[in-house]
């Protein structure tokens, strides 16, 4: 199977996703695009019997960050998330609906370690790779994007903010 | 109870059912004995487990067709490497020529002979351009035989015309039944993926020209025209109406004079 066949066979799964990371259908399948794009700008950076699903993935997240950098330049008001505004009205279940929100409030970097090692079900080795971060670093997001939805999903405040003073 | 310590990461490897055979019972003991832990650990795993459910849907999903057009374009995929200086479609272009008779028909109005050209290149444009395994029989990098290929087989010399300073590169072709006998059709693609096909057939009365016309067959657009010994259909669901006259023109100006 050569690679413009697996690059097809791989959409669905950057679709799922991307539609995860920005929280709705349309902007999901512009990133998807945009990255499919972007690796056939790029592919003679790939090499050839390497795992071509990390490198897309790489790709896709190198898009992606360009693309909120990009909004943030062209919105004076977004501050550190400006992406969540368009996120959260298409999803169909209410628990669909809070998870999607609760993941739109992760900061990025975590969500995305979270999103690659729940849903992608990557390595840990492999986030590492993928997002270009030591293993460390994808160890210590996960963790707090996990508490954090945890906390979210309870309804409360993350466990970390909860100084109870006495 | 004296064990090694349990890290934060080990935590998180179990949550994710990682975690070495070897270091399984350790940790199970350890979170045994601290049933908050164990619980934030299990809240972990069911969180997971809802944000599959909550995504998973889209991996049965029909994949958009603009998306598998963008995954599939510049079929060969070693010809990236040679990245070609796109040109505007219709830039390089001049203004029509004078001989385009302007009246748009539909199929059904135009006469009966050259309808059924439109019609079957309206139909095999449908049937093979949204493939993206198989668009072609013959890919275009080996035009060559392609072109030899075919020029046999309908018995009339035939050539792909280059469309490349336009923005469409041959994708190849195929061979198709027509009416009569053998029918050849090339397919182009744009950088961003859209589509269009050539559809030619050799035409049994030799001395014959016609001017374009213009019909649409659900949502594919074909300019067709017979030029003496051959019947040509240029067919897209893609490109608006100017933009495929202006392709026409440039397909008749390579092909004509054989």
């Amino acid at each position: 199977m050569d690679e413009a066949q697996r690059l097809v066979e791989l959409i669905p799964r950057l679709r799922r996703y991307a539609r995860a990371l920005v929280g709705d259908r349309a902007s999901a399948d512009d990133l998807v695009q945009d990255t499919l794009e972007r690796a056939w700008t790029k592919l003679h950076l790939y090499r050839r019997g390497t795992d071509l699903r990390a490198w897309l993935f790489t790709v896709m997240h190198n898009v992606h960050v360009n693309r909120v950098r990009a909004a943030r330049l062209n919105d004076p008001l977004g501050d550190e998330m400006p992406e969540l505004a368009q996120r959260g009205t298409q999803a169909d279940a209410l628990l669909v609906r809070d998870l999607d929100r609760a993941i739109a409030r992760l900061p990025a970097d975590q969500r995305a370690v979270l999103l690659l090692v729940t849903l992608e079900e990557m390595s840990y080795d492999e986030v590492a790779r993928t997002l270009g971060i030591p293993i460390g670093t994808v160890m210590s997001r996960l963790s707090r994007a996990r508490e954090k939805l945890r906390a979210m999903m309870l309804g409360q405040a993350p466990a970390a903010k909860l100084k109870v003073v006495k | 109870m004296s064990e090694l310590p349990v890290s934060e990461t080990e935590l998180q490897a179990y949550a994710d059912g990682r975690l070495t055979p070897a270091r399984l019972a350790a940790v199970e003991a350890w979170l045994a004995a601290r049933p908050e832990e164990a619980e934030r650990i299990a809240a972990y795993r069911r969180l997971a487990q809802e944000v599959r459910g909550a995504y998973d849907s889209m991996l049965s999903e029909p994949v958009p067709a603009r998306l598998r057009h963008a995954a599939a374009r510049r079929l060969p995929w070693r010809r990236l490497a040679a990245v070609l200086a796109w040109v505007a479609l219709g830039v390089a272009v001049g203004a029509p020529a004078g001989w385009y008779a302007k009246r748009e028909r539909t199929v059904a109005q135009a006469a009966p002979d050259s309808t059924m050209l439109a019609r079957r290149a309206a139909v095999a444009h449908a049937v093979y351009s949204p493939e993206v395994r198989h668009p072609v029989e013959v890919g275009a990098d080996d035009e060559q035989h392609l072109v030899t290929w075919l020029s046999k087989r309908l018995g009339a010399k035939v050539r792909a015309p280059k469309l490349d300073e336009v923005g469409m590169s041959l994708v190849g072709g195929r061979l198709l039944p027509g009416d009569s006998g053998p029918v050849a059709l090339f397919m182009y693609q744009s950088q961003n993926g859209r589509r269009l096909t050539l559809y030619l057939r050799t035409e049994a009365s030799r001395n014959r020209e016609t001017a374009f016309r213009y019909a649409r067959e659900n949502n594919v657009g074909v300019f067709y025209w017979i030029d003496r010994e051959m019947g040509y259909a240029l067919a897209s669901a893609d490109l608006s109406k100017d933009e495929l006259l202006r392709l026409a023109n440039l397909v008749y100006k390579q092909l004509e004079g054989g």
